[in-house]
């Protein structure tokens, strides 16, 4: 984990950096929700995004795989500039993992088959080699048992666990998380935390919203703090924890760990 | 004291009986199954008992007899002098043919106004949108007279039809096309397009074992529509166009030659499909918004492009919620073809449940096959589709 510590100086050069979002600006309609974003993530390294719910947390990781458009600025995924080009968007997405809230898990697929799917349709992967696959990081996720069960079948965290595996079954270089604990039961939280801090010591690069305050401050190198559509504050997760520097970010602080 | 002891287990045994959940629902399956089977019973005694008592007996003797009566589209060899088992035949066929190309036809423009239905584009959805709701609130029974209504009154006579390039004409007694002669050389093309049937079901599997073992993709759409459609079309040009085709002409008052569609099947196929194929619309658009946007997000996240989200996650959950009420509009379709008899198309109603019977006298016979034959009807379609539900339910699960 030290290796990451000289991530947040590394040098401006392009090829260290597994995103780049400069001067980015979205609109839904009149309502501008993400303001003159700037933020760049070198590779490997860990980000937690947290803020006020409706602050653009989830809109901002997004556009990342252009889930979500952009209209100003621009968003830098791994060299691969997002513009409308959908062969630039397909690409992006196939190098980039996401983790929803919800899981979003395809009900008419068994878990392994979940797992499979894109390594087949997209990658074009042998069937027999990607069940390979798909089982090595089902075992990663620590539910290979569960390989042919449906998803209605699984308990919320272990549903989320698959959604996990089925992510990392495209090998991404790059995975981004919505709040994937916030949905689950409290009993069932940290199982999925595991999962995330385990993979977080592989060295993928990682950008998860999440108000799991532990989380943040074992594997984060940046704590990145969102108010309104802004990036209001970003430090080290000690930094950022103990010596809050804007009232925003110490009403916020203040709110969960009352809670 | 020991009455009350010695009455105890015979008691137990009943209540026990009537208190366990699985023998409770068998004897009240039995009795109910008694009481209807006793009602029937007493039913059909009395109606052929009082039947006999003025002199009519039960008896299918009446089929064998000729009809006498003329029937204006059959697809059979028929005139007044067949039997009325003939006349029948005729009607089921006529049922069946505006049955078929009904559901055919509801199909694809149920499917067409679902999709329009969920259109981004305001205007392609609100347009949807008024025709699905003003067809459904309006009878189909109107729907029927009125299409009819509009083809007789409003085309000409034959003597002033509506000519299509001298080869089709549009009257109020009916659309003449031109009748297709085949060529020896047509069963060429036949012959390929049902060779490229099979090619294409034995090109599927291959191509999908082919993708199983080295992840290759074959363009099995494009490929199997070659098989199916191009090669044949192809053949049949290279053949010379092994088809005549008979031109109507008009001969005194009416046409001769080339084929004629009455304006009774046009009147009922067409309303009997666009009224359907608005409930058809409205299930397809149902089935396909229960499928939450999180599942299109989540493959699109996997990398997966527009048509195979569409086509591996979408259409197959969406298929699932909309087969069972599909099925029950292709019943009611087929159902519905018997209001025939307002615009006197000759369908199994108009036939052995109409002309036939009032000739005969013969209700309690006519009105039974009739009943017989929807249900019977009815039985396939719904066994058709509950095969074909449980089959995409084993592919994709
Ligand atoms: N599809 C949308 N259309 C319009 N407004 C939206 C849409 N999605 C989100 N918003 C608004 O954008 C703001 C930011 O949303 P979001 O990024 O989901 O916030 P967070 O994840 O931080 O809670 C919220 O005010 C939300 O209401
Ligand atoms: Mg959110």
């Amino acid at each position: 984990m030290t290796e990451n510590a000289q991530s947040t100086q590394a040098t401006a050069s392009g090829d260290n950096y597994a995103v780049i979002i400069r001067d980015m600006h979205k609109w839904y309609g009149e309502f501008h929700v993400l303001k003159n974003i700037n933020l760049n993530v070198t590779k490997g390294e860990k980000i937690v995004v947290c803020g006020p719910s409706g602050s653009g947390k989830s809109t901002m990781i997004r556009c990342i795989n252009a889930l979500e458009e952009h209209q100003q600025g621009d968003i830098i995924v791994d060299g691969t500039e997002l513009t409308n080009d959908l062969k630039n968007i397909d690409a992006v997405r196939s190098e980039v993992g996401m983790v929803f809230q919800h899981f979003n898990l395809f009900p008419h697929l068994t878990v392994l088959e979940n797992c499979t799917l894109a390594p087949i349709w997209v990658r074009k992967t042998p069937r027999a080699e990607a069940e390979t696959l798909g089982m090595e990081y089902l075992e990663r996720v620590k539910i290979p048992d569960q390989a042919n069960k449906f998803p209605g079948q699984l308990s919320g965290g272990q549903q989320q666990r698959v959604a996990i595996a089925r992510s990392l079954c495209m090998r991404p270089r790059i995975m981004l998380f919505d709040e994937p604990t916030s949905a689950l039961d409290p009993e069932m939280i940290k199982e999925v935390l595991d999962v995330m801090i385990e993979l977080a010591s592989e060295g993928i690069t990682m950008l998860c919203v999440t108000h799991e305050m532990g989380f943040a401050k074992t594997v984060a190198d940046r704590v990145i703090f969102m108010d309104g559509g802004e990036i209001i504050e970003e430090n080290n997760p000690d930094e950022f924890f103990d010596n809050p520097q804007h009232d925003r970010t110490k009403l916020f602080l203040s709110q969960i760990l009352e809670h | 004291m020991s009455e009350a002891i010695a009455s105890q287990p015979q008691r137990n045994i009943i209540s026990r009986l009537w208190n366990d959940k699985e023998t409770r629902s068998v004897i009240i399956q039995i009795i109910a199954f008694a009481a209807i089977f006793a009602f029937f019973f007493f039913m059909v005694r009395n109606a052929i008992s009082n039947l006999e008592s003025i002199g009519k007996d039960i008896s299918l003797d009446f089929l064998s007899q000729p009809s006498s009566y003329d029937i204006s589209q059959s697809l059979i060899e028929y005139s007044s002098r067949s039997t009325h088992f003939r006349a029948m035949i005729v009607g089921i066929l006529n049922t069946l043919l505006v049955a078929v190309f009904g559901v055919i036809l509801a199909t694809l423009v149920g499917f067409l106004l679902g999709v329009l239905r969920l259109s981004k584009n305001w205007l392609t959805n609100r347009l949807a949108y008024v025709y699905i709701e003003y067809v459904r609130n309006v009878p189909v029974l109107l729907h029927i007279l009125l299409l009819h209504g509009i083809i007789v009154h409003s085309l000409p006579l034959p003597k002033n039809a509506l000519n299509l390039g001298d080869a089709a004409f549009l009257t109020n007694r009916g659309f003449f096309i031109p009748s297709p002669n085949f060529e020896p050389l047509f069963w060429v093309v036949t012959g390929l397009f049902a060779a490229g049937i099979i090619f294409s079901i034995w090109f599927s599997r291959y191509a999908h074992k082919v993708q199983d073992a080295t992840g290759r993709h074959y363009p099995v759409f494009w490929i199997n529509l070659g098989a199916i459609i191009v090669v044949p079309v192809l053949a049949y040009f290279i053949l010379g166009s092994p088809i005549t085709w008979e031109i109507p002409e008009l001969a005194g008052f009416n046409f001769k030659g080339g084929m004629v569609v009455r304006p009774e099947f046009v009147a009922l196929w067409i309303a009997l499909s666009f009224y359907t194929a608005a409930f058809i619309g409205e299930i397809v658009r149902s089935g396909i918004s229960a499928i939450s946007w999180g599942q299109t997000e989540a493959a699109a996240a996997l990398g997966l492009s527009r048509g195979r989200i569409l086509n591996l996650v979408i259409i197959p959950q969406a298929l699932r919620i909309i087969i069972p009420p599909l099925t029950s509009q292709y019943l009611n379709l087929t159902k519905n073809s018997s209001l025939a008899i307002a615009i006197g198309y000759m369908d199994i109603v108009a036939t052995i449940g109409g002309v036939t019977l009032n000739q005969t006298g013969r209700e309690m016979e006519s009105m039974t096959i009739v009943l017989l034959l929807y249900l019977t009807f009815s039985l396939l379609i719904s066994s058709f589709m509950n095969w074909y539900n449980k089959r995409i339910k084993l592919v994709e699960r």
